[in-house]
């Protein structure tokens, strides 16, 4: 059976979007867009996606004392992709690395005013891209992996396994449910997580394949 | 708000044409139950006949009874999937399905639902230009095919499919033949004698005239089952009291629509040609998709590599240009286009194509404002993107 929505989700779903005010006017003047005559020494760059999925990204950053001084992007995709892509460079500048690490989908949704849930893929682009920037950055510095496990939430709580544990195993190459439980062994115990797993794992593939 | 409006989406829908409406208007009054015996019953059945026999005018049916009034083309085509189900239940020595991987989702989805309940059905595959890989047909057609059906025309890329030939095979393993001719009808001729085909389904909403009305020809003796049950309406084949205020219009529409075809079509093809011409001359690395002969004349599908379908059809529609798009953001799945797929086009292409749908009320002057307008949009899509057109189309 297929989920029904109401018809206030199916009105949400024809129209905010494409009229909330915030991404309409970040779409049209995206903030910090790289432009190829400008130079930018960039002392990391991240990119996340796929061409062949919709959308890809790419977020370039100046730092200075842990601080991203400042940020150029790029991306393939659709109006909210690019819309959530200029409102998180705009909100970056001047955070401290550790903070950026952090951001979440929501946290850009809620700046534009929200989108809907079939959307919320698109935004989720920006702060991969942006934590890929970050990773290459402490790579470079020697100090991988330093911010991993913040922010974290426990998905499998009978293992203790969490989203950003989802994310290292798709990123190493898991691709179904079966590859997954191979690599972190979530969801053997009591299997309760399943729903939320898959999801993730979902757009983890989305993301990184 | 945009200082134009430029409909350039009439294969989604078309306006009501004023002579429909003005038919409608009347029609309204038309109150009585055209199932009734009384004088106003009897009116109102005239009314119906009437536009049951412009209906099959439009199709080239010499018996206007074999016409048979539907909701739309979503409830002609179900009817005849389903009633293949009830034949294949019965005789399973004869079960299997041709299709095609381009048909409509309401094609797809009741054969995937046939499959499912362990009809053999195959999805034919197509060539690049989107017409049916005869080769494979060939091969699939074996004496246990119940039921072969082809689209007429593609929607998203109008290709036109030989109807004609495809059906002749089919009658040699004795199969019976389905087109849907929802884009055909009103922009290409159209006859069920010349194509030999057991069912063909029509919608009124794609010619001018109301939605929620539509048809199913079921040539004399082919066997077909009720979808709806009910009251002996449409000879027992569709229950429901007549919808008089529709199936007039349809009847209006399919009239003028038969009448106006020659003058129509070419006049849509001449504007295809320049928007075509246009918009590859203004934007580097185009690509056409679709058949170079055999198209509708009024259904052009681009792809710009290295700029996204959906951010493409929200810039144009800032500047009051209607269009639509393969791309996947746009249906908010993951999958692009299936039609743009099956034809081999690349997924990071699909992602990037736009259909342009033109129609009866588009003007010379609305192709130069487009042609216009989308140049500088794909640029400025095409320099924010990760990736350049030319690796795009390289790979594709």
């Amino acid at each position: 059976m297929t989920k029904r929505k109401s018809n206030k989700e199916n009105a949400m779903d024809a129209f905010q979007w494409l009229y909330s005010d915030i991404v309409k006017e970040h779409f049209t003047n995206p903030r910090n867009v790289f432009n190829p005559d400008e130079p930018f020494a960039a002392d990391a760059e991240g990119i996340v996606g796929n061409i062949k999925c919709g959308d890809q990204m790419m977020f370039m950053l100046k730092i200075k004392d842990d601080i991203i001084e400042d940020v150029r992007w790029k991306t393939y995709g659709c109006a909210s992709a690019i819309a959530s892509t200029s409102m998180l460079s705009e909100s970056i500048k001047g955070m401290p690395l550790r903070k950026a690490y952090g951001i979440k989908p929501a946290d850009i949704a809620a700046k534009l005013g929200g989108l809907p849930e079939n959307k919320i893929h698109c935004s989720v682009l920006g702060d991969k891209a942006l934590r890929a920037a970050i990773d290459q950055y402490l790579e470079k510095k020697g100090r991988t992996g330093e911010f991993k496990g913040e922010d974290a939430v426990v998905i499998c709580t009978c293992l203790n396994i969490t989203d950003k544990d989802i994310e290292t195993a798709v990123k190493a190459g898991a691709r179904d449910w079966h590859q997954l439980q191979e690599a972190t062994k979530i969801g053997t115990v009591c299997g309760g997580c399943k729903i939320k797993a898959e999801e993730l794992l979902h757009e983890f593939v989305h993301i990184y394949s | 708000m945009p200082q134009r409006f430029v409909y350039m989406d009439y294969n989604a829908t078309t306006p009501l044409r004023p002579e429909v409406k003005d038919a409608m208007v009347h029609a309204l009054d038309i109150y009585a139950n055209a199932s009734s015996m009384h004088e106003s019953g009897r009116r109102a059945r005239a009314e119906i006949e009437k536009a049951r026999a412009s209906v099959a005018a439009i199709i080239g049916a010499g018996d206007a009874s074999s016409v048979y009034f539907t909701s739309g083309g979503s409830e002609s085509n179900n009817t005849v999937f389903m009633t293949m189900y009830d034949l294949g239940r019965k005789a399973p020595a004869r079960r299997k399905i041709i299709t095609t991987a381009i048909e409509h989702p309401c094609v797809m989805n009741s054969a995937t639902y046939l499959a499912e309940e362990g009809f053999p059905v195959v999805f034919l595959p197509v060539d690049n230009y989107g017409r049916v890989d005869m080769d494979a047909y060939r091969k699939e057609l074996t004496p246990d095919t119940l039921l072969v059906s082809v689209m007429a025309a593609n929607n998203e890329i109008g290709t036109i499919e030989d109807i004609k030939t495809i059906a002749s095979m089919a009658k040699s393993v004795g199969a019976l033949v389905h087109t849907d001719a929802t884009q055909a009808i009103g922009k290409i001729p159209v006859s069920v004698k010349e194509w030999g085909v057991d069912y063909l389904t029509m919608s009124c909403h794609k010619i001018y005239g109301p939605k929620g009305i539509g048809a199913l020809y079921v040539r004399q003796r082919a066997p077909i089952v009720p979808l709806v049950r009910g009251g002996h309406q449409e000879n027992g084949v569709r229950a429901g009291t007549y919808n008089n205020l529709g199936i007039i219009g349809f009847g209006v529409a399919a009239e003028l629509a038969l009448r106006d075809l020659p003058e129509f079509s070419s006049r849509l093809r001449s504007l295809r040609a320049m928007l075509k011409d246009g918009l590859v001359a203004a934007i580097p690395h185009v690509k056409v998709n679709g058949h170079p002969t055999e198209v509708l004349p009024n259904t052009l599908n681009l792809s710009f590599p290295g700029a996204e379908g959906e951010s493409i059809l929200l810039s144009l529609d800032f500047e009051g240009i209607q269009v639509s798009t393969g791309s996947a953001c746009a249906s908010g799945s993951l999958e692009p286009s299936h039609v743009l797929l099956a034809t081999g086009v690349g997924p990071e292409l699909a992602h990037g194509s736009i259909r342009f749908s033109l129609g009866k009320y588009t003007t010379e002057e609305e192709v130069r404002y487009v042609i216009e307008k989308l140049p500088p949009i794909i640029a400025r899509l095409r320099r924010m993107s990760t990736v350049p057109a030319t690796e795009v189309a390289a790979v594709c």
